[in-house]
């Protein structure tokens, strides 16, 4: 494994700092126009760099690809030094997320080319600037290696998602954006700690094996001491058997981390952030939230608490998984019951998230494969039907669902858009949604841990979407139509608009009708996974 | 008959050679006495330039005396000692001397009370900061604190010089009295330390205290009394100096009424000096203090309690400030008690040097986002004192947005944001506190940062987010004020990004 070379993984990471380090040196008032431009053309180079990436991925092996490895710096923990590396790879998971990542960000950006949002806050260089600091920070999230580096990342991810929701907000942004950050905040120190643990007990900060050291997975899996790996080593020396929930040193360790991602996910009962942060945020912001950021909660908990923490991950499996499901059936209620268009969307999230978190911990092939590609899903879904809501309040300038209706009939190609992405996030068989929901449902049912109950009120969700969701789409573009707009021209779609939606369009029906490309992607990283959980 | 050596053999004995960073400051600073009397009005300005020349000087003979020397070297007769952790704090101490400096020039000027005096007490302090550092007897961290702490209580109430009556003499004058007063009684404590100490071991020399202790402990019960005793009230006397609960009364009122620059400048210096000493005392000295076999170090659990109690009350008190200085007087305190979380860690043996070099680099850290932030503070404070409060300060992300975004930085830094100096601070002083098992104190030390993170936010919301009100004023003439920023600002930057940087510097310090 080529260790040290400049590997494709950094040119697509460090891609998005060159386009920062362009609009820095932009003047901000006589390039005003030039500013987008930058920052969707970068965005659309590390969109190919990606798939170029994904070109040279190899679905066969588990092992991490396009690895690069330097020691950074050296920590020294008391006798023990400890490095702390730049270590970035991708497996078939991370690849997956890359790509959603860097396919969602030029299709933000071209939501946000007709905004009218800098016309009363201005600041349009600032805005773009944060943009590319998020999809540097959220691409490094995904495919660094080490954990001090990947908590650095995460951290990282806040200030710019903070500042566009501040900034560029709604009415109460203040109060959103504040209750973001600390929310979030509150979570993932308490993972640092957690990190900071296991950087001590292990002696390494990274996760995976590279380069003749040693990783703190291939540790804790070739562990055959007594009891488990955390707890032979605890501080007391003297280790547990697994039938634990609070009495041992790796759940506490499991628990660090979860809050940390449940609290981003967000998985129920931590989830009272995410209304407040999606209906304030611009709209190229609630589309990242939706489309990326809320995934590394997820992607974070297949990482990091599966593979480090297996023993408390299956004592702990039926418990999250049941807040998940609460999660599903508590997230379509609430959204029913909105009467604004982008809360009702926001609610959804919570819903379809909790599918993912019952995916993840059902804890057998399926159940993770569909949880991966239900990320993405929802990532396309969700981040197309925050577009629609803001292009809806773009032109009629109301969230509130009552003021819509019968748009369908001034603007018919919106309407088909709109109906279609509306179908995929209610899993549609033959589109996107359908897949990674049957697949977690599979899995669920399968499941070694989870019983019938968890599967029968998961389904109960994917009904309960279907009534949401079509309330929604009745209410806005069915019925009279009732509020004409001043401007005539404002029922046509504009070409970026169009630009937006084509590749949401084709990949809702690329990844429902020819999913197994994307399940080759994920077969072998999922199964070397989940190798310690099945059987 | 009694002979007095020659100078050339009182040098050669004394090894006076490596306390030469100190000794030429002061030397330096003597002249500058002189050479500040003959100047008049006009050429005022030389005063601090040559201020900052002595410091520079300093700066060098600091690089030269730490690159020549290997190891460490003990200087006047086992009185002073020479090694990586003076050395690196002498540079923190030195840069933010000069940082001070430069913020004093347009203030003073500002205020009517540009005195040559006022650089020339900054500079015997930060000499007294110097010596403390490198203290290895308890006679000299006494003597050192002293010549620390005297030209604080003056400069505390330097804006009382000009005698008008007005509401910020009244202030400046009564903080100066009560840090003296305060501060003369923390010193009384010390000293009584000292004596219970020197009374139980028969020396005041840090590494002999050591040895002799070593035997005392466990074997004559009045021996360790005397010891736990001299070692509790020499807590209180330097836990007095740094500002940590229930220490801290005196901090809030002296900051507020102080002139900013001097705020700024011993909210860092007097907490380096007091800390060094607190260090030195503590491990070199006294971390023999074992009670029963296995167990930790008596000042331990004294030490987790101090850390606990001030982040607790530092960070929450802090929330409900309205004035950024008075915020930023408790925001010190809080941080204070992050210091004194790797005091307590260093109390586990096999942490000592772990602990030592999270200490240092937090005060690194600190050193340079807290003078930034008192930097900014004074960029936009008024004339009469006014416009400090935390709603002065909306919407200057719209009317000067590099000092906002530089005022960002501070804040992400103070809050412990990666890629910040902050974050490497935070992260190595609770590495070693998880690795000497203090996990209850780590968890505290964290959520009280994520508290922390509400208020130090508050000042980003306000510049970013909210309008500004009131009418804008022209900006004051802030031309040294501006480096000062511009040096804090790539401190913060260059150490949080280049993490090894920091971690390279410190890893030669052992004081064990």
């Amino acid at each position: 494994m080529d260790v040290t070379g400049l590997s494709l993984t950094t040119i697509t990471l460090f891609l998005p700092l060159i386009g920062l380090a362009i609009l820095v040196f932009m003047n901000g008032e006589t390039q005003k126009s030039n500013l987008k431009w930058v920052a969707f053309v970068t965005s659309l180079v590390t969109f190919v760099a990606s798939v170029v990436m994904w070109i040279n991925f190899d679905p066969s092996t588990a092992e991490l690809q396009m690895v690069q490895r330097n020691t950074w710096a050296e920590v020294s923990l008391g006798e023990s030094v400890i490095n702390v590396s730049y270590f970035v790879g991708v497996d078939g998971i991370s690849m997956l997320l890359v790509l959603l990542t860097t396919f969602i960000m030029p299709i933000a950006i071209l939501g946000s080319f007709g905004s009218n949002i800098f016309e009363e806050r201005g600041r349009e260089k600032l805005y773009y600037i944060f943009l590319m600091l998020l999809e540097w920070s959220m691409i490094g999230v995904f495919v660094v290696h080490d954990l001090i580096i990947f908590y650095v990342f995460w951290e990282v991810t806040l200030v710019p998602m903070y500042f566009l929701i501040g900034i560029w907000g709604a009415e109460e942004r203040i109060y959103a954006a504040v209750k973001f950050f600390l929310y979030t905040m509150a979570g993932s120190i308490l993972m640092l700690i957690a990190i900071l643990y296991v950087g001590n007990r292990s002696g390494t900060f990274s996760t995976y094996s590279a380069g003749g050291d040693v990783g703190v997975i291939e540790k804790v899996q070739n562990f055959d001491g007594e009891g488990t790996y955390w707890d032979a080593l605890g501080p007391d020396g003297e280790g547990e058997d697994a039938g634990f929930l609070l009495d041992s040193v790796e759940s506490f360790l499991f628990l660090g981390f979860l809050v940390a991602f449940a609290i981003k996910v967000p998985i129920f009962p931590f989830h009272s952030w995410l209304p407040d942060a999606h209906v304030q945020a611009p709209t190229a912001g609630s589309v990242i939230l939706a489309g990326v950021l809320l995934k590394m909660g997820t992607y974070g908990i297949v990482r990091f608490n599966l593979n480090l923490f297996p023993e408390a991950t299956v004592a702990w499996a039926p418990t999250i998984a049941f807040l998940g499901v609460v999660g599903i059936i508590y997230g379509a209620w609430v959204s029913y019951a909105q009467n604004n268009v982008k809360k009702l969307v926001a609610y959804s999230s919570v819903s379809h998230l909790g599918f993912v978190v019952l995916g993840i911990f059902a804890l057998n092939s399926q159940g993770l494969q569909g949880a991966t590609l239900q990320m993405v899903n929802h990532g396309i879904s969700t981040g197309g039907l925050f577009l629609i809501v803001g292009m809806l309040y773009e032109r009629w300038h109301t969230k509130e669902m009552a003021d819509y209706g019968g748009i369908w009939k001034v603007m018919p190609l919106f309407g088909a858009i709109s109906l279609v992405i509306s179908l995929s996030s209610m899993g549609l068989p033959g589109l996107n949604g359908f897949i990674g929901e049957f697949t977690i449902l599979l899995g669920s049912l399968g499941s070694d841990y989870l019983g019938f109950a968890f599967t029968l009120f998961g389904t109960l969700g994917v009904i309960l979407a279907a009534v949401y969701l079509l309330k929604m789409f009745q209410h806005v573009f069915m019925g009279e139509f009732k509020k004409p707009l001043a401007d005539e021209a404002g029922y046509k779609l504009t070409w970026y608009e169009k630009a937006a939606y084509i590749p949401i369009i084709i990949m809702i029906f690329w990844m429902g009708l020819q999913p197994i490309v994307f399940f080759n992607l994920l077969d072998v990283s999922v199964d070397s996974i989940v190798a310690m959980f099945v059987g | 008959m009694f002979e007095s050596p020659s100078i050339a053999e009182f040098l050669a004995d004394s090894n006076l050679a490596s306390t030469l960073p100190g000794t030429l400051l002061l030397a330096w600073t003597l002249l500058l006495v002189i050479v500040d009397l003959f100047t008049d009005e006009e050429r005022q300005h030389w005063t601090p330039i040559l201020a900052c020349v002595g410091l520079g000087l300093s700066f060098l003979a600091n690089i030269a005396v730490y690159s020549l020397a290997e190891g460490e070297q003990v200087a006047l007769y086992g009185m002073f000692i020479a090694d990586a952790f003076t050395g690196f704090l002498n540079f923190v101490i030195l840069v933010a001397t000069l940082i001070a400096v430069l913020m004093s020039w347009d203030y003073l000027k500002r205020a009517g009370i540009h005195r040559g005096e006022y650089y020339i007490l900054a500079l015997i302090s930060s000499a007294g900061a110097m010596f403390m550092v490198g203290a290895n007897d308890l006679i000299t961290v006494f003597v050192a604190l002293e010549l620390l702490s005297i030209p604080l209580y003056i400069l505390a109430a330097f804006r009382s010089i000009k005698n008008d009556g007005s509401d910020l003499a009244l202030k400046s004058e009564e903080s100066g009295m009560k840090y003296f007063i305060l501060g003369a009684f923390s010193s009384a404590f010390l000293v009584f330390g000292a004596a219970l100490v020197y009374g139980a071991t028969g020396t005041t020399n840090l590494p002999q205290i050591f040895d002799i202790a070593g035997g005392i402990v466990g074997e004559t019960s009045s021996g360790t009394f005397y010891l736990l005793v001299g070692a509790a009230l020499l807590i209180v006397g330097l836990g007095f100096k740094v500002a940590v609960v229930p220490f801290h009364m005196w901090t809030p009122d002296v900051y507020e009424g102080a002139p900013t620059p001097v705020t700024a400048f011993m909210s860092v210096t007097a907490k380096i000096g007091g800390f060094a000493a607190l260090l030195r005392v503590l491990i070199t000295g006294l971390s023999v203090l074992v009670l029963a076999e296995g167990d930790a170090v008596a000042w331990q659990a004294t030490a987790t309690i101090i850390a606990i109690l001030t982040l607790v009350l530092g960070n929450f008190v802090a929330i409900s400030q309205r004035n950024l200085k008075r915020m930023l007087a408790y925001s010190s305190i809080a941080h204070a008690g992050y210091i004194m979380v790797s005091v307590a860690a260093a109390g586990s043996a096999n942490v000592i040097d772990a602990a030592t070099q999270g200490a240092l680099v937090y005060m690194l850290a600190y050193m340079f986002t807290n003078l930034g932030a008192f930097a900014v503070v004074m960029t936009i404070e008024r004339e009469d004192g006014s416009g400090g409060n935390i709603d002065d300060i909306n919407g200057l992300a719209q009317s000067r947005p590099l000092l906002a975004m530089a005022m960002t930085i501070f804040m992400l830094s103070l809050t412990g944001v990666p890629l910040t100096a902050g974050f490497v601070g935070k992260f190595m002083i609770f590495s070693a506190a998880l690795q000497a098992g203090l996990f209850g104190l780590a968890v505290i030390g964290v959520l009280t940062s994520v508290v922390s993170a509400f208020y130090y936010i508050r000042v980003v919301v306000n510049m970013y987010l909210r309008d500004s009100e009131g009418e804008l004023q022209p900006p004051l003439d802030t031309q040294y004020l501006r480096w000062a920023i511009n040096i804090a600002l790539a401190g913060t930057l260059v150490f949080g990004i280049f993490y090894p940087l920091a971690t390279n510097l410190v890893s030669m310090v052992s004081i064990a």
